[in-house]
């Protein structure tokens, strides 16, 4: 009965007229256009990103040679007598960095072990909100801690701490960055499948050691990407150094001396009012170009070895 | 391993007990220090707000509120950085959230399985992770001297746009997928086109998880610093930009856009970086109501995630 009703219907009695159902495709096609056009500037963005850095630092590098920027040990762009060696503010970001991780491997860890096989439901629902509150706090109130609140802390420890040092500010970055690594670990802590904790609890395995020997280990990609992740995160913090830090170039691995950093270093020069196109204008450019490969880089392999994790089950 | 098997079972009862009494021990250690470790994090945000809410709760009142900055940090207040702040909101929000979510509709529902797309995936994915500093060279050499926007409201607007549309882009794509297919099928079953189905259903459906994600959005936006100070924003401001009303025709300008300007975080930073301690209680009481702001945003996101997710039964 349904062909004949079919075949008794008119064309176009339920199709709208040829006119309105062609202005109607128009119409489809038009906004699949918008849309694309706006998913794609993702892809502009990266290319503009990597145009003006390329751009500008192509400007510094035709005044200063590339090896001397490689291999100089001073950085003194703001004096007289200028050398652009990279190096000392790679020290001062690589020693921050290094600070904070410390704080924030074990920490974020252990806290994503205990969220994701020991916290009872209630202790997560209330307690996670709270951390990834310190997510989202502004990193120039976390600048303000590091300098009036953890320096002056840690001076009551280590007299001789200068009041602009590394190590507060490092501590701070740790902090920041430790739910980050925390939440990170713990999703791929979740996706090792109850099977394998199941069977080390049927072995008699007491929860530590069902983490330690079976959930770890198989979630282990997942948390070297965390790691990754975080170390990329620390790389790239700006003001808390800005801040705390210093911001005198400083060629040491020491971190209870202050120092600049890559992006102290920039912070820095923008605060001052240059000219656009002088020297000063470029290098923070070719600064940026630096930092820019460093955070590539390591989210690049954080994003591979994710997809790894979430491969194998 | 062979050996290790061995011995465990040559265990006498009482070799066993004490091996299983080790073991419960050291999960009842571990229990505590994972405790202890998430209260470590929250020591730290209970410290952090304490310590400001101690140094700058005080200097909180309204004549601070409504003041211009001063060089006399008792009479020096916060009208020209929360003005400021509120109108790069305004540019940022409506520069990221129509493209945003334009962006994610066409990633979940137009998008094929092709080259473009995984290219524009990998591109979302990347620029989430680029640092923020990064983002304010990009304006610097892109706005502001490029297309000559100079040290402008709609610079700095533009600058946190683009910061936050990842953001935007990725919780536009969870709300979205969240919506079931039986949603689209029933609307496609009715004749109705896909920008239809969209427009009427899909989008509809997904607006808390999209509203939410642009509140986390922007209460990073508002918090953010470093790219601003890169497009050179100015740290002592005692006037303010043009109002966007005004009493002769056309009642609406746009001046207000080219104005230079300040923001809440900048302001903060500028008071932090004075040695004068009169001046850092003044730091510390702008970073407390930026703190309130941002934890204000949180809470209403979180509220809303929480309304529509009990609100919808599918």
């Amino acid at each position: 009965m349904n062909t004949s009703a079919k075949s008794n219907a008119k064309p176009g009695a339920i199709l709208p007229p040829p006119r309105v159902a062609r202005r109607r495709l128009v119409i489809e096609r038009l906004i699949e256009a918008a849309l694309l056009f706006s998913a794609l500037s993702a892809i502009f963005i990266t290319l503009a990103i990597v145009y003006v850095l390329i751009s500008e630092s192509a400007a510094f590098f035709s005044h200063v040679s590339l090896i001397d920027f490689v291999t100089d040990t001073q950085w003194t762009i703001m004096f007289e007598d200028k050398h652009y060696g990279i190096a000392p503010l790679l020290a001062g970001t690589l020693v921050t960095s290094a600070v904070g991780l410390l704080v924030a491997v074990p920490l974020g860890t252990v806290i994503a072990i205990y969220l994701s096989e020991f916290a009872p439901h209630r202790v997560r629902e209330f307690i996670k909100p709270l951390l990834e509150l310190l997510v989202g706090m502004p990193t120039v109130v976390f600048g303000y801690f590091a300098l009036l609140f953890v320096t002056p802390l840690l001076q009551h420890v280590l007299p001789n701490l200068p009041g602009f040092n590394m190590l507060g500010p490092g501590i701070v970055i740790g902090i920041m960055i430790t739910p980050y690594i925390s939440s990170l670990a713990e999703d791929a802590m979740r996706a090792v499948p109850m099977q394998l904790r199941e069977g080390a609890y049927a072995m008699g395995a007491t929860r530590f050691r069902t983490s330690i020997t079976v959930v770890a280990p198989a979630a282990l990609s997942g948390i070297i990407a965390a790691y990754v992740l975080g170390i990329s995160r620390a790389v790239g913090e700006t003001m808390v150094v800005a801040i705390a830090a210093g911001q005198q170039p400083n060629f040491t691995l020491n971190p209870m001396e202050p120092a600049a950093t890559i992006t102290s270093f920039i912070v820095q020069v923008a605060l001052g009012d240059l000219p656009h196109g002088s020297i000063e204008y470029q290098s923070i450019f070719a600064a940026g170009l630096v930092l820019m490969l460093m955070t590539l880089i390591l989210n690049v392999l954080g994003h591979l070895l994710r997809k790894r994790f979430r491969e194998v089950y | 391993m062979a050996e290790e098997q061995a011995t465990s079972i040559r265990m006498t009862p009482a070799s066993l007990r004490r091996l299983i009494a080790r073991n419960q021990h050291a999960d009842k250690i571990f229990a505590v220090v994972g405790l202890l470790a998430m209260l470590a994090g929250v020591f730290a945000l209970a410290a952090l707000l304490t310590d400001l809410a101690l140094d700058g709760g005080t200097r909180i009142n309204w004549q601070f509120v409504t003041s211009f900055p001063s060089r006399h940090a008792e009479k020096a207040g916060i009208l020209s950085a929360w003005v400021g702040t509120s109108l790069v909101m305004l540019v940022t929000i409506a520069s990221a959230v129509p493209i945003g979510i334009a962006a994610g509709v066409y990633l979940e529902e137009y998008a094929r399985r092709n080259l473009i797309t995984d290219i524009i995936e990998i591109n979302v994915t990347n620029l989430a992770g680029v640092p923020s500093i990064v983002y304010g060279l990009l304006a610097l050499g892109l706005f502001v001297y490029g297309m000559g926007f100079g040290q402008s409201v709609l610079s700095a607007g533009l600058t946190l746009g683009l910061l936050i549309l990842p953001v935007v882009i990725v919780s536009t794509r969870e709300a979205i997928r969240a919506v079931p297919v039986a949603m689209r099928e029933a609307a496609y079953a009715l004749g109705a086109t896909r920008w239809q189905t969209v427009r009427d259903h899909v989008l509809p459906y997904s607006t808390g998880g999209i509203l939410t994600g642009v509140i986390l959005g922007l209460s990073r936006a508002i918090g953010e610093t470093a790219p601003l100070i890169t497009i050179g924003a100015l740290t002592f401001i005692s006037f303010l930009p043009p109002a966007p009303l005004t009493s002769a025709p056309p009642y609406v300008s746009f001046e207000w856009l080219h104005a230079p300007f300040t923001v809440m975080p900048i302001q903060m930073f500028n008071w932090l970086s004075r040695p004068q301690a009169a001046f850092q209680e003044n730091s510390a009481a702008a970073g407390l109501i930026l703190v309130l702001m941002t934890v204000g945003m949180n809470a209403v996101a979180i509220w809303l995630r929480y309304r529509f997710r009990k609100k919808i039964k599918w």
